[in-house]
């Protein structure tokens, strides 16, 4: 299916709807524990990264925790 | 008040600007920033708001100024290694304009001082390192009802954005909680490349001083993302979560606190 991720098109092999889980390991995502996802414009809670499906279409943006400037 | 004649000449190129003029000057001459962290970050932000004119700064931060602090943290000199960052940061600004009324706080924000802290101020600049900062930052920030600008850094990528609290998203309907302890990447073991806070920060101080001056658009409800590797910015359209824990429907933060985990972990890397 087709996505777009962080702005720009992917594809993953998969054409059916699959878990947002199962996304971040197709895709390779670092840091996963770290890492907010927004489906479609709306913030997915942590805990429904299992329950919650990606279908094709969908627009997808990781969101990274930064720190720094002080230290 | 008006102004006098040494300050039309110091600020003539913002009194030519017509989204600023004598009137916007004046806002910003009466305008009181805090901004907290006299790093990376602070650094820019304390420099240009100085520059720019802003009437009242406050600065906090409890450190000293270290030797690999001066690859980013333009505001300290090789002389200043071992001094207080808030004493270092604010002679520089007085030295740029000594009208300005710089108060320091020589100290971490905590849950016991930072709403007593940000009273007295139109506008708070996040410029801080660690997550139990950025978190307490954007509670206080959102009972109280202050606008603030979060800003991060990492590597060689930055983020900032906007919070008007109430009206448009905060950083925990974005991030509800500190990421897992155990995960925490610890802040100087990552690296930053120097020119980084240079440009997150200066991209802050202009939304405080736009917020000041009641002009243009602010990074309200978009996450605007820099990449300096790729050379590029992103904007990231966010909404407010429903489910926030302190501005959502059913918040479950009603005061302030220390996110300990957070801290802990974070301190360690220094």
């Amino acid at each position: 299916m087709n996505l777009t991720v962080n702005g720009k098109p992917a594809t993953i092999a998969e054409e059916t709807p699959v878990s947002l889980n199962h996304l971040l390991e197709a895709l390779k995502v670092e840091q996963r524990e770290y890492v907010t996802v927004e489906l479609n414009g709306d913030i997915m809670d942590r805990g429904d990264f299992e329950a919650t499906t990606v279908k094709d279409g969908d627009n997808i943006e990781f969101l990274y925790f930064m720190g720094g400037g002080r230290s | 008040m008006k102004l006098t004649e040494e300050q039309i000449n110091r600020y003539s190129r913002h009194i030519l600007l017509k989204e600023v003029g004598g009137k916007g000057q004046l806002k910003l001459i009466n305008g009181k920033v805090l901004v907290i962290g006299a790093g990376g970050l602070g650094s820019p932000i304390a420099l240009y708001l100085a520059a720019a004119g802003v009437g009242t700064i406050g600065i906090a931060d409890a450190d000293q100024v270290d030797l690999s602090n001066l690859q980013r943290q333009i505001i300290h000199s090789t002389p200043d290694v071992g001094k207080a960052k808030v004493l270092s940061a604010k002679e520089k600004m007085l030295a740029i304009n000594p009208e300005l009324n710089v108060v320091t706080y020589e100290t971490w924000v905590n849950a016991a001082n930072i709403l007593p802290m940000i009273a007295d101020y139109d506008f708070i600049i996040d410029g801080t390192d660690n997550f139990a900062a950025k978190f307490l930052i954007n509670d206080a920030c959102v009972l109280a009802g202050k606008p603030y600008s979060h800003g991060g850094i990492l590597q060689f990528d930055g983020q900032t954005f906007t919070v008007a609290p109430g009206q448009s998203p905060c950083y925990r309907c974005v991030f509800p909680e500190p990421p897992p302890k155990d995960v925490i990447p610890t802040c100087s073991r990552a690296g930053v490349i120097g020119v980084l806070p240079g440009v997150i920060g200066t991209l802050q101080a202009t939304e405080a001083i736009k917020f000041l001056l009641g002009a243009g658009d602010l990074l309200h409800g978009r996450l605007l993302t820099y990449s300096a590797l790729r050379m590029r910015f992103r904007e990231v359209p966010l909404r407010k979560n429903p489910k926030c824990p302190i501005c959502g429907d059913n918040p479950t933060i009603t005061e302030v606190k220390d996110e300990l985990d957070a801290m802990t972990v974070c301190d360690l890397g220094h």
